[in-house]
């Protein structure tokens, strides 16, 4: 396994350099330096340190501001970022990584092996919930001199290599925040990254702007001088922003999706969906199974039936997203094609209900559930009368409640729904994004945790076989085992593999160039 | 007005003042705590991920492991020392969040209200004289139209006419920013931005002092001063002026002295379509996201100033009409 991960990690050093500078070429353009990128952050984050929190705006404008020790490609195969180079030991367990020379934070201290280790064994375990889970593994993280790390794990964790993204563990620096508390040190106030912007200036409710870093450690770089993120909080102004031309790229929920055609039809503008891959958001009807019919296989299986995933993403998300087909999509790895969640048909549906003995009463419904709607803009309201019309087809009455973000996020977490809409980032890797909504250990009251209730022993037997595993292979046969068994239960139905439009004037070049999309660094985006 | 009646009176009314405000402070306290979720849960819904520690040291962090009698006890005592408390979620002073915003919101409403209260009188008092004419019922018409209409739709209309299709003003923004400018460059900049948000928040209320100013005017020019004074020989213009227009403005420094208890509060509305950095927007976003703390302090603010103008108004009636005694 060492060996085939150097090869990656060998081509991984070559290919993008080449593919990006053979993109800019192939239009003609050189890199250009100078220009002002105007674009709009949505909604505006509460604090601007990725770690201490950890909303997709944070993440965007962060992504900026800080950088990870490694970029995934849309493939996910990592990347050099601070890390030039990294090795991986035969047995799984020691990772080495080689920092980049030359590296400064934007106060002027050099960045060390002492700040990557401090990152990843201290801050991150600390303030995020995520990499708590999977860093909670090492056993030892050592500065070995200082331009390497080497990180030994307790066991065996194949993904691991996925979880050095700057949305995941920003290298900050410990001269900042040791002997602090993390979330209160004045440095979340004025963030101190090595990314290619620094922070300058912050007017709440107007506008955040960062500008070029002289001291960035690859030369000649970021091409921009500096970029403004504008607080636009109502969607049809953020529309017309981009329209006039006052604002060069949106991205993530800047532009409500009906609004999207008519954005492909500009022709200075690029409609892009790709740069989601590292995420792999899934969205899906959560069901509870505590509520009857709902702990009903056959049930389920109706419900899945009844609703037409085409319809989802062609109609009610004009094509940016995916129909769903199973619990995994298909960016994420380890992703099983050949398992398929019932397909839509309304007759099978109605069958499948008339066997679990739900009959039609003179109205014609079987039974009612409530349904929280899920508060995220005018398209989630869409699909939930979508999915009151699909259901009320086989006889099931959909009753919608609106709610605001604070009591959606609230009855989720307490199971005090009968079905909602949630929607899950996997980041890559099933283990990492996936298994902790199906498994038994996480049925928790906690947001994101299994709250639909759903409990198979087998299923847990199989997520922790690939979890523990050290062999990609053996990964695989435990996740496509899980996967057929998951589409045959049904547990939730999903809908689609979502992506973000990201929108961009055609002047601005490299704006996607990762898996990340819009989080990169944004050192090689440039106005031409 | 006896002058020494005055301070009593004024002493009367600002203990009543600080016991109404004293005691919304704690309804506010009771109301936002009723509403379903906490600022760590939201925060845990929004990052996407989340363990019980993580609740937990954000919870103790906000103070909200504290029972709910204590946290108002925290905040009351806080808010007589004029300390507004602490937003966790956004690591700041709550009055730093609000005397960042107050600048922008009393532009906006100041700009509004002077516009409103200008156009609106004048038009109703020119109403009033052409009763009956063509000029009146363009007017009358107009005033409906503006009433009627809802204001973010004024707001869209006038954004699609004046900035995308003529290009003249900008859509959204208080300033441009990134942009080196000299000082008058700068205040020519800010006031380009407060023309489409200043015009849709107070095309609605010129509706209202237009109408307003129109009805009472006609209602005082049927008194007998008027005939009189027009019997005397006084000039038309002088009799509309002096008259009839200073009688009718009563109802119409009523109406301005509510509306300027709610310049403190913004717009909602027209801040969220214009983008416009005020506090109707921290406030509903402060709301949404549950910052309990930003939400009292907003509260607490207009609620002061909707007191303080109140007062304010009851003293003006003194000026404008001597037959009115300020009176507790």
């Amino acid at each position: 396994m060492g060996l085939s991960r150097r090869g990656l990690m060998a081509t991984a050093i070559v290919s993008p350099w080449l593919m990006r500078a053979g993109d800019a070429l192939a239009q003609g353009i050189q890199p250009k330096r100078g220009g002002t990128l105007t674009t709009i952050v949505n909604p505006e984050p509460p604090v601007l340190h990725v770690g201490v929190n950890n909303q997709a705006p944070t993440l965007i404008v962060g992504g900026k501001i800080f950088q990870g020790l490694l970029r995934y490609s849309a493939k996910l195969e990592p990347m050099p970022e601070l890390a030039k180079s990294w090795e991986v030991s035969a047995d799984g367990l020691e990772y080495t990584f080689h920092l980049q020379e030359n590296v400064k934070f934007h106060d002027g201290q050099p960045m060390t092996a002492e700040d990557v280790v401090f990152s990843i064994m201290k801050f991150h375990m600390e303030v995020s919930p995520r990499a708590r889970g999977v860093f909670a593994r090492i056993k030892e993280g050592v500065a070995v001199d200082a331009n390497t790390v080497k990180f030994v794990l307790s066991a065996p964790f194949e993904p691991f290599l996925l979880m050095f993204d700057v949305t995941v563990s920003a290298i900050v620096p410990k001269h900042l925040f040791d002997g602090q508390d993390y979330r209160q040190a004045p440095a979340v106030q004025k963030p101190i990254g090595t990314g290619p912007f620094r922070f300058v200036e912050w007017q709440r409710g107007n506008f955040i702007r960062l500008e070029r870093f002289d001291g960035y450690w690859k030369p000649g770089q970021p091409y921009l001088d500096s970029i403004i993120y504008r607080v636009v909080p109502d969607s049809q102004s953020r529309r017309l922003a981009l329209e006039t031309g006052q604002v060069q790229l949106t991205q993530s929920n800047d532009i409500e999706p009906f609004d999207v055609p008519q954005m492909r039809a500009r022709p200075n503008l690029e409609v892009q969906t790709a740069g989601w891959e590292y995420f792999g958001p899934l969205m899906w009807l959560e069901l509870n199974h505590r509520v009857k019919p709902l702990d009903d296989v056959r049930v389920r299986k109706a419900l899945a039936h009844a609703v037409n995933r085409d319809f989802i993403a062609q109609r009610l998300w004009f094509g940016i997203g995916k129909p769903a087909t199973g619990p995994v999509a298909s960016s994420t790895r380890f992703y099983d094609a050949s398992a398929k969640m019932p397909a839509y048909n309304v007759e099978a549906a109605k069958k499948l209900l008339d066997e679990a003995g739900l009959k039609p009463n003179g109205q014609g419904v079987r039974f009612t559930i409530r349904h929280l709607s899920l508060p995220y803009g005018e398209v989630f309201t869409r699909l939930g009368e979508f999915l009151r019309q699909s259901l009320r087809q086989v006889g099931v009455d959909l009753q919608l409640e609106s709610v605001d973000v604070g009591t959606w996020a609230q009855r989720t977490a307490n199971w005090e729904f009968d079905t909602t809409i949630n929607y899950l980032y996997q980041y890559g890797d099933p283990t990492l994004g996936v298994e902790r909504s199906y498994v038994s250990t996480n049925i928790k009251k906690i947001l994101f945790s299994n709250v639909a209730g759903y409990a198979n022993p087998k299923v847990d037997a199989l997520f922790t076989q690939a979890r523990d595993a050290a062999d990609p292979k053996a990964r695989q046969a435990a996740f496509s085992e899980v996967q057929k068994l998951l589409v045959e239960e049904v547990p939730l139905v999903w809908l689609m593999e979502m992506a973000f439009p990201t929108i961009y004037d055609r002047k601005l070049n490299n704006v996607i160039t990762s898996g990340a999309g819009v989080h990169a660094s944004f050192d090689d985006v440039f106005l031409a | 007005m006896g002058a020494s009646k005055l301070p009593g009176y004024l002493l009367g009314r600002v203990v009543k003042a600080a016991i109404v405000v004293l005691a919304i402070v704690v309804c506010n306290f009771f109301l936002i705590h009723a509403a379903p979720g906490d600022p760590a849960s939201i925060i845990a819904g929004q990052s996407g991920a989340a363990d019980a520690k993580f609740l937990e040291q954000l919870r103790a962090q906000f103070g909200l492991d504290q029972p709910l009698h204590v946290q108002l006890w925290l905040y009351l005592k806080g808010v007589l020392t004029l300390d507004l408390g602490f937003s966790h979620r956004q690591q700041m002073p709550v009055s730093t969040l609000l005397w960042d915003r107050l600048p922008a919101t009393l532009l906006l409403t100041g700009a509004a209200f002077l516009f409103a209260v200008g156009l609106g009188v004048t038009m109703g008092a020119l109403a009033a004289r052409r009763v009956g004419t063509w000029g009146d019922s363009v007017i009358t018409v107009l005033a409906l139209a503006f009433y009627a209409t809802p204001l973010f739709w004024v707001g869209l209309m006038l954004v699609l006419l004046f900035s995308v299709t003529l290009e003249w003003l900008p859509s959204f923004g208080m300033a441009s920013v990134g942009v080196e400018m000299s000082g008058l460059e700068a205040v020519l900049d800010v006031g380009r931005h407060l023309i489409l948000p200043g015009l849709t928040l107070g095309l609605f209320y010129v509706a209202v002092y237009a109408r307003l100013t129109r009805a009472t005017m006609l209602e005082v020019a049927d008194q007998d001063f008027v005939k009189t004074a027009r019997a005397k020989g006084v000039p038309e213009g002088r009799i509309l002026r002096r008259h009839i227009l200073r009688n009718a403005l009563l109802p119409v420094i009523t109406f301005a002295g509510i509306q300027a208890g709610q310049l403190v509060g913004g717009s909602i509305l027209v801040e969220t379509v214009f983008a416009w950095p005020g506090i109707g927007r921290l406030a509903f976003e402060a709301l949404l996201a549950r910052d309990y703390q930003v939400l009292m302090g907003v509260f607490f603010c207009t609620s002061v100033m909707v007191v303080l103008f109140n007062l304010v108004t009851d003293l003006l009636y003194a000026l404008v009409d001597p037959r009115v005694e300020a009176s507790a």
